[in-house]
């Protein structure tokens, strides 16, 4: 059969390879330090030396969307850190343990779905005050229930296989077993759930900050950003075009990428879909 | 038991789970609660008065059964910044989040039901990778970016829609409708992207069952096969996503909100958080969440009703 081209995975992981170079070599590829006050040189249009613009503080607006893009990719790494060491941990104890113990720990998760994700994290850093440890430490609480259903359903499906019996007959601990054998068979539903995550981290992150809840100034992030260009909309637009760009790429490249591997990972659901298709 | 009623029962645990997470979660913060609301530099005797008043002299068992007890009475408390009784508060606000969440989740419907029902019907063509191109776009946009967008080239270039503010329905419906598109908009794009997808998808499903084959075998039009047979049940699954994303559209008002300037719910919670007033906070919190929760519920009520394949027994 031919080989066919995965098209969003391809796109998909172009993007956050170019996001997260960007974000890693902010210094080489501009002059200009993005917190660098110049009174003088204030809201100057995109051009010359300032190829996307100043901001009201006369900061390079293109300096802080790169260096906002390390705040997009390490915030959006810790969360979805958090969010699957502690799902995907409590999804595997609660799926393989079963009984009264996966009674309880399901209940509480079902406790943090019953707010809605950005209600959570607002709570979460309502609590814990502003920040963008507090964001991660928000973003990363949200993300734990949805790890935690899936990781406990996989358990479940793959608990009673026989490859898990054998290792049971050989002498291998609770431990081992879910750790070599369970958590290696339930990977690729997780890897792709912890990619489409990323992109509701980075968006959590960047609504948070929009709001003044998450990254403080004078660190960049992109929805902090935002937040500044709304006081001077329309005497300088281009403070609120590009950092909603980055964003929206940010976001697409992760979407795409989660597509992708779901696509090469289940091939048959993709083929399935367009043979029914074709009347 | 019959499911209604069961589903009905299963509310109120839900709704205790979400009363004791929201109670934990602002209570059980770090550092002295009044200290938080008041700053650091309060002085000794407020810092007293504001802790007898909310009763934090109590062990947190006695408050939190104090605080249940408040919310079975529909008392939640007084704030601190407004001196005033925060379900009045929430009361007040309410109309302006319920009617952004609608407004958005019509056009999600508007924008998804005509772009999915062509997009599966044309599968695999230029025109429905267009469409699912786009829908990847409109969920990787960011609502308050879109938002700020609309103010930057509509609202500015057409002066039928106010940049800032609200109306309330009673008292000017025309205004009303006005101050809601752009912000109804903003939010309904992100979720008719997701709606869309899941319309094309269901659709393209049922098109291949046996009564499908039946109908046009007896020679019925494509169209008409769609419209009296496909798109009923097609759209069952769709009926449930959509009024779960009504739940999620009442989160992502609080940020549109910010956007449009409209006082809504969410506009109160982040003044809330601002000014460190921690018991309205906590109101905001629960009804958003209990609503949530009976949204959760009036769904799986009419999926119910909808479906008679599905028995609850």
């Amino acid at each position: 059969m031919r080989q066919r081209h995965n098209l969003p995975l391809l796109i998909g992981a172009t993007l956050v390879c170019l996001i997260a170079a960007s974000a890693v070599f902010a210094p080489l590829l501009t002059p200009h330090d993005p917190t660098a006050i110049d009174p003088a040189g204030r809201l100057a249009p995109p051009g010359g030396e300032h190829p996307l613009g100043t901001d009201r503080l006369g900061r390079d607006v293109l300096s802080r969307i790169l260096y906002g893009g390390r705040v997009a990719v390490v915030v959006g790494g810790v969360a979805v850190a958090i969010g699957a060491g502690a799902g995907v941990s409590l999804g595997l104890i609660s799926g393989y343990q079963a009984g009264r113990l996966d009674a309880v720990l399901m209940r509480a998760i079902d406790g943090l779905m019953a707010f809605p994700a950005l209600l959570l994290a607002i709570m979460v850093v309502a609590a814990l005050g502003p920040g963008h440890i507090q964001t991660m430490a928000a973003v990363g609480i949200v993300l734990i229930p949805t790890f935690a259903r899936l990781a406990r359903a996989q358990t479940l499906a793959v608990r009673g296989q026989e490859f898990v019996h054998a290792a049971r007959a050989l002498g291998a601990t609770d431990g081992r077993i879910v750790l070599t054998h369970i958590l290696p068979n339930v990977a690729g539903p997780l890897l792709i759930q912890a990619t489409v995550a990323f992109s509701g981290a980075v968006l959590a992150e960047a609504s948070l900050s929009y709001l003044g809840l998450g990254t403080q100034p004078p660190v960049a992030s992109w929805g902090g950003m935002l937040q500044e260009a709304r006081d001077v909309l329309f005497v300088g637009p281009w403070m609120a075009i590009w950092p909603g760009v980055a964003i929206a790429l940010a976001v697409l490249g992760w979407n795409l990428l989660g597509d992708g591997l779901r696509d090469m990972l289940d091939p048959r659901m993709r083929r399935a879909t367009r043979r029914r298709a074709v009347r | 038991m019959p499911f209604v009623l069961r589903r009905l029962l299963a509310v109120a645990p839900t709704v205790l789970v979400v009363a004791t997470v929201t109670f934990i979660a602002l209570q059980v913060i770090p550092g002295d609660l009044v200290v938080v609301m008041l700053g650091m530099d309060a002085r000794a005797e407020d810092v007293a008065r504001l802790r007898q008043e909310f009763g934090l002299d109590r062990p947190l068992v006695v408050r939190y059964m104090g605080w249940l007890a408040g919310i079975a009475r529909g008392d939640l408390g007084t704030s601190v910044a407004y001196r005033e009784p925060v379900a009045r508060l929430i009361a007040a606000r309410l109309p302006v989040t319920v009617s952004v969440a609608f407004a958005a989740m019509l056009v999600a419907v508007a924008l998804a039901l005509p772009l999915g029902v062509v997009a599966a019907r044309r599968a695999w063509s230029g025109l429905d990778l267009a469409v699912l191109a786009g829908s990847q776009l409109g969920l990787a946009v960011p609502t308050f970016w879109l938002g700020i967008l609309l103010l930057l080239w509509l609202a500015a270039a057409v002066p039928i829609f106010p940049l800032q503010g609200y109306a309330p329905l009673f008292r000017d419906p025309l205004e009303w409708s006005r101050h809601l598109v752009l912000p109804a908009v903003a939010l309904g794009v992100d979720r008719a992207a997701a709606l869309l997808r899941l319309v094309r998808a269901s659709l393209l499903e049922e098109m291949n069952r046996d009564y499908v084959r039946t109908a046009r075998g007896k020679g019925l039009g494509d169209g008409f096969v769609v419209r009296r047979h496909v798109l009923r049940n097609a759209l069952i699954p769709v009926l449930t996503v959509a009024g779960l994303q009504l739940g999620y559209l009442l989160a992502g008002t609080i940020v549109v909100e910010q956007v449009f300037g409209l006082p809504g719910l969410g506009r109160l919670l982040l003044q809330a958080i601002y000014a460190r007033d921690l018991v309205v906070v906590q109101g905001v919190v629960l009804v958003v969440a209990v609503m949530f929760t009976l949204l959760n519920l009036l769904v799986d009520l009419l999926y119910a009703a909808v479906d008679p394949r599905i028995a609850y027994d």
